[in-house]
């Protein structure tokens, strides 16, 4: 009896359900793709997040084989360059020690090691970040270093990651949304077509062109959060199983920064849902358009 | 109420359809609008509901001009008219009562007034014995008193009707002649198209006559 009604959109839906899980696959599939990135790239900004306290420091490794005096000198030298705010030194024992702590909740997996990987290191604390690129070069003029760690390069090479991740994953998507807005355009084009005789006797009647339009879009819509909600799901699963396999088997490192399930399917249900209806609602919108201008 | 100033209406192809028309009708007239097929009557019907714009002129309607009404406005003029047609325009999944209450609805009339307007208009139209029957198991005539039904429900203030005794026999014909003269009666503007001869005759309104999208003829109490 009325115009639209949910239990009349739903089926319609069914009435064309070859149409209706078309769009509701080709949603799912951009918004899976679009999940995908979105838990890489927030697990990436956690983990730079993570690391930041460590880019305001340079860590220099000292050779094995120096003496203690040799190593004094080191330090001298160091301390007098230019920028450098203050200079710690950290034997491989405290360095071994230090991780212990950080990862307390993996320190079982450090039990095992046979001998301490951590070589001696003078830790730099810097005036300013921008002394950083020329003090690692005056380092580099100087006796008895192993190795000059830096995290700015770590980080750099992250935000380019990031970066790259990002731009390929939103061309991706939008490639993906823009044919899943194309399939539900054809999907509410069938339900319009059935409904043509419809939509002209409501306009002569005098039906303004939102009450005309709005089943469709709910009907677009309806399509899009189903949707949304599939491929959630399947990142949920996704990820519960990667998250899983980092924890117990891969990287400490990574698994300590690993953001958890729940916090990843809930940012990615709110996108999606917004993305997914989104979709519906444009896809529709344009198929109605050209019925509307009489 | 209406008034065509030198209107003139081309198709694509240069099909002229309307030539310089100049009408003016009065509150509460009566008007056939006559020719033979392709005179252009449709034409002009679609004028009036702004269905399509005219090449040249201007149309006014109840002191407004329509020419350029926006088209978020157009719902509004159209709800000062109703409109009948040759085919009936039925929805045929809706029963009779659904088809004449959902014009209501559209416009947003509450369900109260819904369920007390819709069978006192039925039962003008001498249908309330119909009401739950679907618009297949009707006669013509029965289902252009539907749409007759639906057209007037709203209280227009124009009733415009595109050759609706086309696909009727001569006796239903007169059976939808008879209520379309008590709407007017009872105070509406009546607009109707049509080539049938002996109804125009028989009714001694007003006649304006087309040929070739020219007024040739405009004759009160006329004939065909
Ligand atoms: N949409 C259209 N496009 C092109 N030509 C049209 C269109 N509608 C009507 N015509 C032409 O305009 C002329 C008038 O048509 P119409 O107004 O329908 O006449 P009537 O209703 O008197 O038969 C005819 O020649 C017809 O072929
Ligand atoms: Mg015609």
């Amino acid at each position: 009896m009325k115009y639209y009604s949910v239990s009349e959109t739903l089926k319609s839906l069914f009435r064309n359900r070859m149409m209706s899980f078309a769009s509701i696959t080709s949603v799912a599939a951009s918004l899976l793709i679009l999940g995908i990135i979105m838990s890489v790239i927030l697990n990436i900004n956690s983990f730079s997040e993570g690391i930041k306290h460590q880019f305001d420091s340079i860590d220099v490794y000292i050779q094995e084989d120096l003496t203690q005096n040799e190593i004094l000198t080191l330090g001298d030298s160091i301390q007098n360059i230019n920028g450098v705010h203050s200079v710690i030194f950290e034997t491989k024992d405290q360095a071994l020690e230090n991780l212990k702590i950080d990862f307390e909740d993996y320190s079982y997996l450090l039990e095992g090691l046979e001998y301490n990987p951590f070589p001696n290191t003078y830790i730099i604390n810097l005036e300013d970040v921008i002394y950083a690129d020329s003090i690692v070069n005056q380092l580099k003029n100087l006796e008895g270093i192993e190795e000059v760690k830096y995290y700015k390069d770590l980080i750099n090479r992250i935000i380019d990651l990031t970066s790259y991740v990002r731009n390929i994953g939103l061309v991706l998507t939008l490639f993906l949304a823009a044919i899943a807005t194309f399939i539900i355009n054809n999907t509410i084009k069938l339900t319009i077509n059935a409904r043509r005789r419809e939509i002209s006797i409501m306009k002569y009647v005098g039906a303004t062109s939102w009450y005309i339009r709005w089943p469709f879009i709910l009907e677009g819509t309806i399509l899009g959060f189903i949707g949304a909600l599939i491929s959630t799901g399947i990142i949920y699963l996704i990820y519960s199983y990667s998250f899983q396999l980092f924890t117990t088997q891969f990287y400490v490192v990574i698994a300590a920064y690993m953001l958890n399930v729940k916090t990843i399917v809930n940012e990615i249900l709110t996108l999606n849902i917004i993305i997914g209806t989104g979709i519906g609602a444009l896809g529709s919108m344009v198929s109605i358009r050209k019925y509307l201008n009489v | 109420m209406i008034k065509f100033n030198n209107v003139t209406k081309y198709y694509s192809g240069g099909i002229v359809a309307l030539d310089n028309i100049n009408i003016h009708i009065e509150k509460g007239e009566f008007v056939f609008i006559v020719g033979q097929s392709g005179a252009g009557k449709s034409t002009f019907v679609k004028m009036l509901l702004k269905e399509e714009p005219p090449t040249k002129g201007e149309i006014i309607i109840d002191d407004m001009k329509i020419n350029d009404l926006h088209r978020r406005r157009v719902p509004h003029l159209r709800r000062k008219m109703g409109v009948v047609f040759q085919d009936f325009r039925l929805l045929p999944k809706k029963t009779v009562y659904e088809n004449v209450a959902y014009s209501m609805e559209i416009i947003g009339a509450k369900p109260k007034e819904v369920r007390k307007r819709v069978p006192l208009i039925l039962s003008m139209v001498g249908l309330s014995n119909r009401a739950n029957v679907y618009p297949d198991q009707l006669s013509g005539g029965e289902q252009q008193r539907v749409s007759m039904a639906r057209a007037m429900i709203n209280n227009p203030t124009l009733l415009i009707a595109d050759e609706p005794t086309g696909n009727l026999d001569p006796e239903t014909s007169w059976e939808i002649m008879r209520l379309l003269k008590q709407f007017n009666r009872n105070g509406t503007t009546v607009v109707m198209a049509t080539h049938d001869q002996n109804i125009v005759d028989a009714m001694k309104m007003r006649v304006i006559q087309l040929e070739n999208g020219k007024i040739i003829r405009d004759q009160v109490k006329g004939g065909y």
